[in-house]
């Protein structure tokens, strides 16, 4: 049985870090040469460790399916980044930072990890302020700020509309900078397919090219997976249309433990679906609550359109039920009350899907300039898909599925339950608790990237110097690389009739009925009947058409569909275990009477880990406890 | 709406490649360009065919994965849009759409409509970039930055990476991409340490892949981002200064 050990360092939160950094064993300069890392991903948590480990002197091979490192999901983050610098003069500090984080997260994240991300998130701006980031300033020629959900401070640094592109943009060039030096391997359009294992360790990687097919070993001291979230479960989602949960699926299967699978993010802010053609939805960045006002019609049977709808029958229900936060209140409690009206037949939109966001105040009293210089981006964005000008009349917005709290577990060094492997990025759990709070997700990214792992890692390598890796005619490579052929053998020989997507989509709509915005015991257990169903449907009758040895996206999506059934079932089961409503995950028996998310902090105040025991056997139940020293444990109040 | 689209098939690098005909019927005016090419392609596979091979993955005009030259433009004719964010309601009924990959001797085909766009990254890795390590970089306001040249340095920046300029230039030449980048970092404080020796670099290594420029514009009307093509023109005098030698050593233009 796998123990959980979080490492947790002694001593005051404040010193943790700093104490840690000087206990954990180091790998001097010149040795670090001497070790192979294999890094999985290029977002802004691959490409800025790969960037760092090679700058350090490690030999770094860093692999992505993308044709080109930059094009990696977090491209998309459109809002901003936090941290802790206390520039608008506002009452901000680490603290806060830290504190804000333990609350959004509705008390179901490991503090010492916390403090850690806020501790480091100066640091942060500094460098990518180094690099070249342009990101947003005043007049004075300083970097300005704006406010997110879930915080009372203005902590938010942007580049427009488009932050993670900047962001990942400089750990992209960083990165260039280290494969043009040599230090760093670049294997682009190159899909990870299984992690090796050897004596218990992870030794490396078995990797297919997605342009010939080739299957290949790699082997290293150490492997990290920084490859993202998995909200494309839900078929639709904000999520890039490859994102997927292969890598960390994998990796569960070969003994790393997945934690809390359940909290995954609805974010309140997106475009609501138009028709049944859709392949993905597009997220109105939340930066936009801070000037958008949100409401409904108080008439279920409003007809009128919005712009001729009066004043005093408009219902702005986030202003009237939080007035403290209003607008911005975090993204789970935003989600929910948006569910609430729509579910009162207040919807707006042709198919009564959405709520409005309107700018007309903001407009008024900034001007359209000021409006447009903000967030003329995502304006245009919404034109182009929706044909109507967010200038004129209000932005139409519903709840999707974003982002995936949950993944990996790691310990305080971000390594896995399996030796030698890292998980990093949205790919572990750590950090966000049950929600997350807007902004912290590319810092977390980045955090762990530049600045915790590059460290913690030589803590395990350094027990290895002059230790060869494994190398890739070993058994141990050859039976992986085996598992993985027989596999996609597998999948082009079923030759079924229903395309991957079919199955895809159908298995999408069990997810976000019955393990979406709310979550019952019923819906869990008929979605706990109707997957493995869905399933086996899918090994008998999947129709992958083309070969294996030229580029072939169907097979591609093929095998990540088939994980995500497995990884859709471990949810369920996860939001059916937890008995209390947190943060993202709210499950109906567990609420206030005013319809809020009601935690037991008796019982369920713990992460969840779960250990893969075989495909049909249900997997064994890991408790991490979470204890509470510096954020007293309350009831999360936005009101 | 119904469509007749042409699209080009090609099986491999190197491989010869035909146009060949496929009719999309019953497509939502509401769906972008590549739902239109999903909705085909699902179609194609019940049918037992391979599906038409495209690039994409965000399909919010910000990855720069996307790009097919649709009727002869690249990313179609809306201006300023990326072929995800393209929308079918611009088209007719009844239309014929043609549809090809970019086309560069320095950008060949993988399939179909997928092209290898690594060259790009080969520039970046010749200088599009600032020198600095991870750590003990200065507070981020020690260096004030006007508002106006991070706002230009920003627009350069906004590059995709989706080489719509480079299909879209009679001479495949690769000067939007490589001065958008090197506008980015050259406007900004940081970016002057290196701001010759980076231009020569990065320009050196565009020319081993990719055609010269004579001026065509183009590439600025072709980018989905609007990038501008005055950025060339920095880029050019900047190449200039960094050729002389002396200059270079100190620092300055
Ligand atoms: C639309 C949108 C807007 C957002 N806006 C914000 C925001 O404003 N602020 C904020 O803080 N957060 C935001 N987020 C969240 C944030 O962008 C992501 O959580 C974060 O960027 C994830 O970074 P990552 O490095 O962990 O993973 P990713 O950026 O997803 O990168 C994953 C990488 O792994 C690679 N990969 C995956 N699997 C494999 C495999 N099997 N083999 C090889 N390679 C593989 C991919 O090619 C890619 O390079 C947003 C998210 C979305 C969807
Ligand atoms: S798919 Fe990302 S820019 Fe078009």
């Amino acid at each position: 049985m796998t123990t959980l050990d979080a490492k947790v360092p002694e001593g005051p939160i404040q010193d943790k870090w700093t104490n840690h950094r000087f206990d954990i064993k180091l790998v001097n300069p010149a040795n670090k040469r001497k070790y192979d890392v294999i890094i999985i991903g290029t977002g802004l948590a691959g490409a800025s460790a790969a960037a760092t480990m090679g700058e350090l002197g490690y030999n770094v091979k860093v692999f992505t399916y993308h044709d080109s490192p930059r094009r990696a999901h977090s491209i998309a983050a459109q809002g901003g980044i936090n941290a802790a610098k206390n520039y608008p003069n506002d009452g901000d500090s680490i603290y806060r930072l830290f504190y804000d984080t333990v609350k959004g997260g509705d008390y179901r994240s490991r503090e010492a990890n916390v403090y850690r991300l806020a501790e480091v998130s100066n640091e942060i701006i500094d460098q990518c302020t180094a690099q070249g980031v342009p990101f947003a300033r005043e007049y004075s020629g300083l970097l300005d700020n704006r406010s997110f959900g879930g915080a009372q401070v203005s902590r938010t640094f942007y580049a427009r509309g488009q932050t993670g592109q900047q962001l990942l943009l400089g750990a992209y060039q960083a990165l260039a900078r280290q494969v043009g030096l040599g230090n760093v391997t670049l294997f682009n359009r190159s899909e990870m397919l299984e992690v090796v294992l050897h004596e218990g360790r992870a030794v490396g990687v078995v990797v297919r090219d997605l342009v010939t097919g080739e299957i290949t070993s790699h082997s290293a001291h150490a492997v990290v997976l920084a490859t993202g979230g998995y909200s494309n479960v839900f078929f639709l989602s904000t999520n890039a249309m490859a994102c997927n949960t292969t890598a960390i699926w994998r990796a569960y299967r070969k003994g790393a433990l997945f934690s809390n699978p359940c909290f995954t993010q609805i974010h309140p802010t997106c475009i609501p679906v138009h028709d049944e053609f859709q392949s993905k939805l597009t997220l109105m960045s939340e930066s936009l609550r801070n000037d958008g006002r949100i409401w409904v019609p108080v008439d279920p049977d409003e007809t009128r359109a919005a712009n001729d709808i009066p004043e005093e029958e408009r219902d702005y229900y986030l202003e009237r039920i939080y007035p403290s936060f209003g607008n911005l209140a975090p993204r789970d409690v935003a989600s929910r009350a948006a569910m609430r009206m729509i579910d009162e037949n207040k919807g707006v939109g042709p198919l009564k899907n959405g709520v409005y966001l309107d700018f007309a105040d903001a407009i008024g009293r900034l001007g359209k300039d000021v409006i447009e210089a903000r967030y003329g981006n995502l304006f245009e964005m919404y034109e182009r898909i929706t044909d109507e000008d967010p200038y004129e009349v209000p932005m139409r917005i519903y709840p999707a599925p974003h982002y995936t709290m949950g993944g990996l577990w790691v310990d305080y060094n971000l390594m896995t339950t399996v030796p030698g492997l890292y998980a990093i990025g949205e790919a572990n759990f750590s950090d966000h608790g049950a929600n997350r709070l807007g902004a912290s997700a590319l810092m977390q990214g980045l955090a762990d990237g530049y600045f915790v792992l590059p460290y913690t890692i030589a803590d395990y390598l350094a027990d290895y110097l002059n230790v060869a890796p494994v190398p890739t005619d070993h058994e141990a490579f050859q039976a992986t690389e085996e598992e993985v052929r027989s596999r996609i053998d597998k999948l082009l020989s079923i030759n079924g009739s229903r395309t991957v997507d079919s199955f895809h989509r159908e298995l999408g709509r069990i997810m976000i009925d019955e393990c979406g915005l709310a979550r019952t015991k019923s819906g869990l257990e008929k979605a706990l009947r109707d997957i493995p169903a869905l399933r086996e449907e899918f090994w008998k009758d999947v129709k992958v058409t083309g070969t294996d040895d030229s580029y072939n996206s169907e097979l591609a999506k093929a095998a990540r569909v088939a994980d995500f059934f497995e990884l859709a079932e471990l949810m369920c089961r996860d939001a059916l275990e937890r008995e209390e409503s947190c943060g993202g995950h709210f499950r109906v028996e567990h609420q206030t009477e005013e319809g809020e998310a009601k935690r037991d902090d008796i019982n369920q105040a713990h992460s969840s880990a779960w250990e893969w025991k075989g495909l049909s056997v249900p997997p064994e139940h890991h408790k991490e406890a979470l204890d509470f020293e510096y954020v007293a444990l309350a009831q999360r109040s936005y009101k | 709406m119904d469509l007749t689209l042409k699209v080009w098939r090609q099986d491999g690098p190197g491989e010869p490649g035909e146009f060949k005909e496929y009719e999309a019927k019953g497509i939502s005016a509401d769906s972008s360009f590549l739902e239109m090419l999903d909705f085909v392609n699902e179609r194609l596979v019940e049918a037992g065919e391979e599906p038409i091979e495209f690039d994409h993955d965000c399909r919010e005009g910000i990855c720069g994965t996307c790009g097919v030259m649709i009727n002869g433009h690249p990313h179609g004719d809306q201006k300023g849009t990326a072929t995800c964010q393209l929308h079918m309601r611009k088209f007719n009924d009844g239309d014929r759409i043609v549809i090809e990959p970019w086309r560069a001797t320095g950008m060949p085909v993988i399939r179909d409509l997928i092209v290898d766009r690594s060259p790009l990254d080969r520039i970046i890795e010749a200088g599009g970039y600032v020198s600095v390590n991870t750590g003990g970089t200065p507070d981020a306001n020690l260096i004030p930055i006007p508002q106006m040249a991070a706002e230009s340095s920003m627009d350069a920046a906004s590059c995709i990476g989706c080489a719509a300029c480079i299909a879209a230039c009679p001479n495949s030449a690769g000067q939007l991409f490589t001065s958008a980048k090197l506008a980015h970092l050259n406007l900004l404080p940081q970016g002057q340490p290196e701001r010759y020796e980076r231009t020569v670099a990065m320009v050196d290594k565009m020319e081993e892949f990719f055609g010269s420029c004579t001026n065509h514009a183009e590439c600025e009307e072709a980018c989905p981002k609007s990038i501008s093509i005055d950025n060339i023109a920095f880029m050019n005098r900047d190449y200039i200064a960094g050729k002389f030698k002396d200059r270079r050593k100190a620092g300055q233009s």
